[in-house]
């Protein structure tokens, strides 16, 4: 059960419109990813609280179709 | 009604015990390349924890993801709060944060 990165991408950014996401295919296999998201939702946020809610945005897929995604989040420099 | 005996499972043992490690497999024998790296992290930290396996219970896999409204395995407790997956600790570890928190919660840690 893979999902490729394009749709990855488009569902961080359906739910963080503002997102700048970067998406690496870790294996070439469509399973393990690492993702690198900067939005300025972050702020004032906690680590777990930001990845959270990038999990949101994948709406349930993360720990099913998709089973390894490496995320590091971050806010935008300016 | 599982749901509840789960969740409150899952309380008793992240006040019974000051650090819990939620995990794929043993701490001696982890089932999960995401597991280990946070079992080798703690172990090197000098950290005592519990480690609790969750593929050995279907019933406390599915409801530690719905404890902690985090959808992966691994999960780090310290002193009852949820401190993060895999991604997280690994990052907390390298910038010092961990140790930081580990001290500030009372844990002890292996002197550097």
């Amino acid at each position: 059960m893979a999902i490729d990165a394009a749709t990855i991408e488009r569902l961080i950014k359906e739910g963080l419109p503002d997102a700048r996401v970067t998406i690496e295919d870790l294996r070439g296999d469509g399973d393990h990813y690492a993702a690198h998201v900067v939005s300025a939702a972050f702020k004032g946020k906690s680590r777990v609280q930001q990845h959270q809610l990038v999990y949101q945005a994948l709406r349930g897929r993360m720990g099913n179709e998709l089973h390894a995604l490496a995320l590091q989040t971050s806010l935008p420099d300016d | 009604m599982t749901d509840l005996v789960v969740a409150d499972r899952i309380k008793q043992d992240i006040s019974d015990n000051p650090v819990v490690l939620y995990m794929k497999g043993t701490p001696v024998f982890p089932q999960c390349g995401f597991s280990a790296a946070v079992v080798q992290i703690l172990t090197h930290m000098g950290v005592k924890f519990k480690g609790v396996d969750v593929l050995a219970d279907p019933a406390l896999r599915q409801g530690i993801k719905d404890f902690s409204s985090w959808p992966t395995i691994p999960q780090l407790y310290v002193k009852g709060e949820f401190v993060g997956g895999c991604d997280i600790i690994r990052e907390m570890f390298e910038s010092g944060e961990l140790k930081d928190l580990l001290q500030t919660k009372g844990v002890t840690t292996r002197a550097a």
